[in-house]
């Protein structure tokens, strides 16, 4: 059985499902829980569920040490910028403890971020930030893109033993997706192959999942097939289901909301030519956003954002062939 | 506070003893086994008194966090020289498998929840699990060590905003040595610059702030305890700045490999040549201050107490054989731990 919901109350059911389950689940952050007729403090109460002061440093370092003793917060960050201010504690005190202590010790523990909010907020705001945490060691990264992974990884996270940055699309907030009923868990590391194809490969994460959709609908009707990849956690990555996907199509295109020199699908571009080079018969080509801040005005902030034009074109590059004129 | 008998005040100065001769271990581990020891180590030594007279107000499930300059607690809760002894030379045998070294003692069954080597970035750590003590309410209190540099850090305004608002059963212990690496207190704290303790900084967050005698383990343990009674029954989190001083430098040189790594003059004297305050300090060394006072009240005879010296100097030097015997750790264990 299942229900439609909107992606970001798939987030909200995974959680509260997880804190009922496990009372060691711990949720605070900024601006949550201020009134009596929250549903998480109704639900757990103040001891579990906390709103805190503008104070990233202390949140995410706490989380690290409630986690050290035993608990498993998630904290909730809003926007994954603000993880900037608090950087040190996420790349260099959260994945650091269970490797520095020899295996003593273990921090559990969800840092639960939007990102990409390209809807005019302008350079601060709208990053795709999550490449500067997939070269950390000891941290799992998790970009869900239906309302069911939003769902789904969440819950997985959330049980998870290490530090997990969960990134959630603004854009994707409202959009309605079918959601299991009760428990559901879906496993770090499984790739989900979104449409399957035999022409080319797209490899897509987020928000750009729709839109590699879209454009493979599109090329179908040219009567190119493409196959769709939604990776679903950067760490750690099926780069299996990539390569054999690669070994039938012959064709690569990645496409990433993230600037090209800060983007996972350099990583994965490095990988399949080093490990799926001789199933290639075209180069690899990469669809990100350009390497610039985003702009406010819309114009400039759509220029350099992937969209469904611009994988089509990649696609048609690696096909060698002719984009049919519209 | 509860009166101190004969038997604690004898652990209390067996247990700076033993702190101080572990760390004169490590120091002399430089030249009487170059090489054994990499990267960074800082010690404890001066600070013997702050530490044991902090920890003796703990009782079994308490909890505590601390910095790269972190040899001294473990030994206060019970952690063995050996195994500490072992990480700071890299060995299997190690507490922490050679994973962590020096700056990095961790020891979870006896509530040393472990340290960032990163200044001020523990206090926050401290402060999460004094949280969980809050929610588990079992009466645990948490203390969270760091030195007067951390202060200056906004872990340290935001992690104790937070734990003031929120009652949270913590003491924040401030060992204020006067140095930052070699910049004094003066020049880069503003109380300080302004011949204010360093604990008034606690007025900011609206908890108490006490400023104590570091160098006096009954004092530590008079203040401290105070404050951990505070915090044991919810009445929320304390400063104590408790004026301690390095009687090592920072640490050991930094230098690449191929230098022979040493322990340079302690900075008043490297630095700012100033072989007064120096001497004035090793005048009140903390550690024949307590044992002076312990056979005056006579809690112990000067025989006694020599023996305890040699019970201890024995235990560490087993800590170093133990140390040297102990094998590196196979290569390939480098992929270990990265996940849980």
């Amino acid at each position: 059985m299942s229900h439609e919901i909107p992606y970001i109350a798939a987030i909200g059911e995974a959680i509260q499902l997880e804190m009922a389950r496990d009372e060691d689940v711990l949720y605070f952050g900024q601006n949550i829980a201020t009134t009596e007729n929250d549903e998480f403090l109704k639900a757990f109460g103040s001891d579990r569920v906390r709103v805190t002061p503008i104070s990233e440093t202390a949140e995410i370092g706490m989380a690290i040490g409630a986690a050290l003793a035993g608990l498993r917060p998630v904290v909730e960050l809003y926007m994954a910028e603000f993880m900037l201010v608090a950087m040190n504690q996420v790349v260099n005190e959260a994945p650091r403890f269970r490797y520095m202590s020899g295996g003593r010790v273990k921090v559990p523990l969800v840092l639960k971020a939007g990102y990409g909010f390209t809807a005019g907020w302008a350079g601060q705001h709208t990053g795709s930030i999550y490449g500067m945490f997939t070269g950390v060691p000891g941290l799992k990264v998790v970009l869900p893109s239906t309302a069911a992974d939003a769902k789904g990884l969440m819950a997985t996270a959330i049980r998870d033993d290490n530090p997990v940055c969960y990134f959630h699309h603004y854009l994707l907030t409202l959009e309605h997706g079918e959601v299991p009923d009760g428990e559901y868990l879906v496993p770090f590391g499984q790739a989900a192959i979104r449409r399957e194809g035999g022409d080319v490969t797209i490899v897509a994460t987020g928000y750009m999942v729709d839109k590699a959709l879209a454009a493979a609908e599109s090329l179908a009707a040219e009567g190119i097939s493409a196959e769709v990849i939604d990776p679903r956690t950067l760490v750690p990555l099926d780069i299996e289901t990539i390569l054999t996907s690669v070994e039938k199509t012959g064709r690569l295109v990645l496409v990433d909301q993230a600037t090209r020199y800060g983007s996972p699908a350099a990583a994965i571009a490095a990988d399949v030519a080093e490990y799926g080079f001789s199933s290639l018969k075209a180069p690899i080509k990469q669809v990100t956003a350009l390497d610039a801040t985003i702009a406010y005005s819309e114009p400039m902030e759509a220029f350099v954002l992937p969209d469904e034009a611009k994988i089509s074109a990649a696609v048609h590059q690696t096909l060698g062939s002719a984009p049919v004129a519209a | 506070m509860t009166e101190l008998d004969n038997n604690r005040l004898a652990w209390i100065y067996t247990e700076m003893l033993r702190i101080r001769e572990f760390e004169e271990r490590v120091k002399r581990s430089f030249e009487e086994h170059p090489g054994v020891i990499r990267g960074h180590t800082h010690l404890a030594d001066g600070a013997e008194a702050s530490i044991v007279g902090s920890i003796a107000t703990l009782k079994p499930g308490d909890q505590l966090t601390a910095t790269y300059r972190c040899h001294g607690y473990p030994l206060a809760l019970g952690t063995d020289p050996k195994a500490m002894m072992a990480e700071i030379y890299g060995r299997t045998g190690g507490l922490c498998g050679g994973y962590g070294g020096s700056m990095h003692l961790v020891d979870p069954e006896r509530g040393f929840l472990g340290t960032s080597g990163i200044v001020g970035q523990g206090i926050p750590h401290a402060t999460g699990a004094a949280w969980a003590a809050q929610i588990r309410k079992r009466g645990q209190v948490v203390l969270s060590f760091f030195g007067d540099g951390a202060s200056k850090q906004g872990a340290f305004a935001e992690a104790l905003n937070i734990a003031s608002l929120w009652k949270l059963p913590i003491v924040y212990v401030m060992e204020n040595n006067s140095y930052n690496v070699v910049t004094r207190v003066e020049q880069e704290d503003a109380n300080a610059a302004a011949g204010e303790p360093l604990a008034v900084k606690a007025k900011a967050f609206s908890m108490p702030g006490v400023t104590v005698d570091g160098g006096d383990p009954l004092a530590v343990y008079d203040v401290v305890g105070t404050a951990v009674q505070r915090a044991r029954v919810g009445d929320g989190p304390t400063l104590v700045e408790s004026k301690v001083y390095r009687l090592s430098a920072h640490g050991n040189i930094i230098a690449p490999p191929g230098v022979p790594l040493h322990y340079p003059e302690h900075e008043a004297i490297e630095v700012f040549g100033n072989h007064e305050e120096y001497a004035a300090a090793l005048r009140g060394d903390p550690v024949p201050r307590f044992r002076v006072r312990l056979i005056e009240d006579g809690v112990l005879s000067a025989e006694q107490a020599d023996a305890i010296a040699s019970e201890v100097r024995d235990e560490m030097q087993a800590a170093v054989d133990f140390g040297l015997a102990s094998p590196l750790p196979a290569a390939e264990r480098a992929l270990d731990h990265v996940y849980a």
